[in-house]
């Protein structure tokens, strides 16, 4: 994967909370380092001094005011989750910028990409400074913006584009629909590229998918639910690539859950087209097969797929056609979930579950290392939104984790603290906790 | 073997011997409708509750009719003018039939799955009285019971459903009944009318029906249910006739005795000729009948199933 847009300043005025100078420093010893960045996989002592990275070395002498015996642990940097619904304004029912960010730090995630579907959408300046005055008062760990490619996500007029990057925007996307119209979106992605910003899409052909709710198969036909295609995702990461690619501008799919997106996207890659693409956890953990109950935890958008398509998906994280793991973190209230299947929302939480998830699925199976899966949720997302994070370098923002890799506990609704309790995982034991989290050289989460 | 179930969701859920204990059963309660007095105290004192999200006559009054020819007590709600009006879940409404103490739930809903879910909810039964395109197990078990009457077994039995299998539920219960008592089941229908992969069910499929009633002992015929999917791919009605409709001519060139079955209610004309539906072949009318005996076997074995958990 080679960094599709050009490392920026981060903007001045931006969402990322700025580092405050707290003179305080912590020594965190004998962790295994993992930072791909460095390319580090060493038993090391990492201090941190002032909010930022100050040494990494072996046996650092230094008398700080913290310090944490990491034998045994893995210390990494903090997670950038690129795909996180915050809810907040507008259904605060579901989740708070507080609650959710609490969730994060408590999952090891130090920056999110809130998506715009709000109440109102993320789609002007003003709605944007009404979210950043709530994320300057509740919220636990970095936020940034992503903008709404249209007014009110409804596909038809655009958004003034230019505007967005100075005030701290860095992507744009219609996330839960995508832009029906080709020259629109078109239009679309050549402003963001000339403005600086990246293009997310949530790649769905709905004249295809309609009112689908599982993935159409087997499992559709013995449900008798109506089924969504691969096509109405591939056709439409087919047709997102190439617009992307005649305004010669850079284009993030979303949650790719199908062989045949991977196999479109890979082709893309080989020809330089500038495309980087997500999935997450859920695709290589679940098939279609957990829906013979009719259980709605296991209802997202696109749906679990097949057995091949799960191969497939682990398959493009080896290959490292899949460069991102995000969460596609999507609270609902036990109201929206707890009705007749074809009626309950669409969408799972994960802030909590998606490392340990990981760890269970790509590390225990060994389809990634420790370096390739910190990349997957540290450097690639601070690569593709250019960010100076997801590394361990000293002079760097000290935002990491400490994770105790071989602790095994079991999701409940009593343990998870998102606000909803939406999860795929719930009753599963996943094996990895995060016992610290810190945040601009601060200790937000401590188990 | 006796029955253990609490609730009857679906064939695809029931074992080989289940269905010939609910088989059996029903032929043991299919004389009390013979009787001069049609009545037998089976499931005095207990509480059936007929939920029907779905207009039907013909399955809701055959509950409530094998109900009280067990003695039961039968209350029939019918959604329109209950608290479902006012917004209330499924869940809810089953908790508060739960806590009038009934003891049976009789439902109709037109979402898949609504049946295993209020059944998960609840402590009290729960029959499937159809939900969406998923199953209805009550009509497969009575055009199980009604062919194993005409032609004295199922097992080796060649049985062919002709019409719109993709929005039937009746379809998928019958398909996972008949295969599960080793009848060979060939599925005939339009391609657009075939759901993805329903061959994986141990089906085939056929798209010619003079073919496949050439070697046929009994034939299926499931209502068009244009009304259910606005917007999906459906044949035009005079194409679909020509080609699927059973009609005397097609039927001359079967086999002689060939049993004709539809789950009602009939389009005339569109999936089967008048003449057919009212000819010597047709076991229609005989099926309704057998629906009263098969519904009084399920409430009374999913009710032994409960008192022996007790």
């Amino acid at each position: 994967m080679s960094p599709i847009i050009n490392k920026t300043e981060e903007a001045s005025d931006g969402c990322l909370r700025q580092p405050v100078s707290n003179g305080a420093s912590i020594l965190i010893k004998n962790g295994r380092v993992i930072d791909p960045v460095n390319k580090i996989d060493a038993i090391l002592d990492i201090l941190v001094e002032d909010n930022k990275i100050a040494k990494v070395a072996k046996s650092i002498k230094f008398d700080a005011d913290t310090v944490i015996d990491a034998s045994n642990k893995i210390v990494a940097p903090g997670i950038i989750d690129m795909h996180v619904h915050l809810r907040e304004p507008g259904r605060e029912d579901k989740e708070t910028v507080a609650t959710a960010t609490a969730a994060a730090a408590k999952g090891g995630v130090t920056t999110v990409l809130a998506m715009p579907n709000t109440q109102p959408a993320m789609d002007c300046l003003e709605n944007i400074e009404l979210l950043k005055k709530i994320i300057t008062q509740d919220a636990k760990v970095n936020v940034l913006f992503c903008a709404a490619i249209t007014r009110g996500r409804l596909g038809r007029e655009l958004t003034d584009i230019a505007v967005f990057k100075r005030a701290g925007v860095y992507a744009i996307s219609d996330d839960g629909c995508s832009v029906d119209n080709d020259e629109l979106m078109r239009e679309a992605f050549k402003q963001a590229e000339q403005a600086g910003l990246l293009t997310i899409c949530h790649s769905e052909d709905k004249k295809l998918s309609q009112k689908g709710v599982i993935n159409l198969g087997f499992n559709s036909t013995r449900l008798g639910l109506r089924g969504i295609s691969n096509a109405s995702e591939y056709a439409r990461v087919k047709r997102d690539i190439e617009l992307a690619q005649q305004a010669n501008a850079a284009v993030h799919i979303a949650h790719v859950s199908c062989r045949e997106s991977v196999e479109i996207i890979a082709q893309a890659k080989q020809q330089g087209v500038k495309v980087t693409c997500e999935t997450a956890p859920h695709y290589f953990a679940l098939t279609e097969d957990v829906l013979l109950e009719y259980d709605t935890n296991m209802k997202m958008n696109p749906p679990l797929r097949s057995r091949e398509d799960l191969a497939a998906i682990k398959q493009g994280l080896k290959d490292g056609i899949i460069d991102v793991i995000a969460s596609d973190h999507a609270p609902h209230t036990e109201n929206e979930k707890d009705i007749e299947f074809e009626r309950a929302e669409f969408g799972v939480v994960g802030l909590e579950t998606e490392l340990s998830v990981s760890i269970t699925e790509l590390l225990n199976k060994k389809t990634l290392s420790w370096l390739e899966l910190i990349e997957k949720f540290c450097l690639n997302p601070a690569k593709i939104l250019g960010l100076d994070r997801g590394r361990l370098t000293p002079g760097s923002i000290a935002d990491m984790i400490i994770i105790s890799d071989q602790e095994i506990w079991k999701v409940t609704k009593q343990n998870l603290i998102s606000k909803s309790k939406n999860s795929a995982f719930l009753q599963q034991s996943l094996k990895g906790l995060i016992d610290y989290t810190i945040c601009h050289g601060k200790v937000i989460y401590k188990r | 073997m006796s029955w253990t179930k609490k609730d009857l969701l679906g064939l695809e859920y029931l074992t080989q011997e289940e269905i010939e204990l609910i088989l059996d059963t029903a032929e043991s309660f299919k004389e009390v409708s013979t009787r001069e007095i049609k009545k037998v105290p089976a499931l005095r004192g207990k509480t059936a509750v007929n939920l029907f999200y779905e207009p039907s006559t013909r399955t809701r009054v055959s509950f409530e009719v094998a109900a009280k020819r067990l003695s039961a007590d039968v209350i029939n709600i019918a959604t329109e003018t209950s608290s479902v009006r006012k917004g209330e879940t499924l869940i809810d409404t089953g908790k508060n039939i739960q806590a009038l103490k009934a003891d049976i739930i009789i439902m109709r809903h037109n979402c898949s799955g609504a049946a295993n879910m209020l059944a998960r909810s609840l402590e009290i039964s729960v029959i499937n009285a159809g939900d969406g395109w998923h199953e209805h197990p009550t009509q497969a078990l009575l055009d199980i019971f009604t062919l194993k009457e005409k032609l004295g077994k199922i097992k080796g039995l060649n049985v062919a459903i002709v019409g719109d299998i993709a929005h039937s539920r009746v379809a998928r219960s019958n398909i996972w009944g008949l295969t599960k008592l080793g009848a060979n089941v060939t599925l005939c229908a339009p391609e657009m009318l075939l759901p993805p992969e329903i061959e994986l069910t141990g089906a085939k499929t056929s798209n010619n029906l003079d073919e496949v009633l050439k070697n046929t002992d009994a034939v299926n015929v499931l209502r068009m249910q244009f009304e259910r999917d606005e917007g999906a791919a459906f044949p035009s009605q005079l194409d679909y006739y020509k080609k699927f409709g059973i009609t005397e001519e097609r039927l001359a060139k079967a086999k002689k005795n060939i049993v004709v079955m539809h789950p009602g209610p009939i389009n005339r004309g569109i999936e089967m000729s008048s003449e057919v539906a009212d000819g010597t072949n047709s076991v229609i009318l005989e099926q309704v009948t057998n629906g009263i005996a098969v519904r009084m076997a399920v409430l009374f074995l999913v009710s032994q199933a409960k008192d022996a958990k007790k």
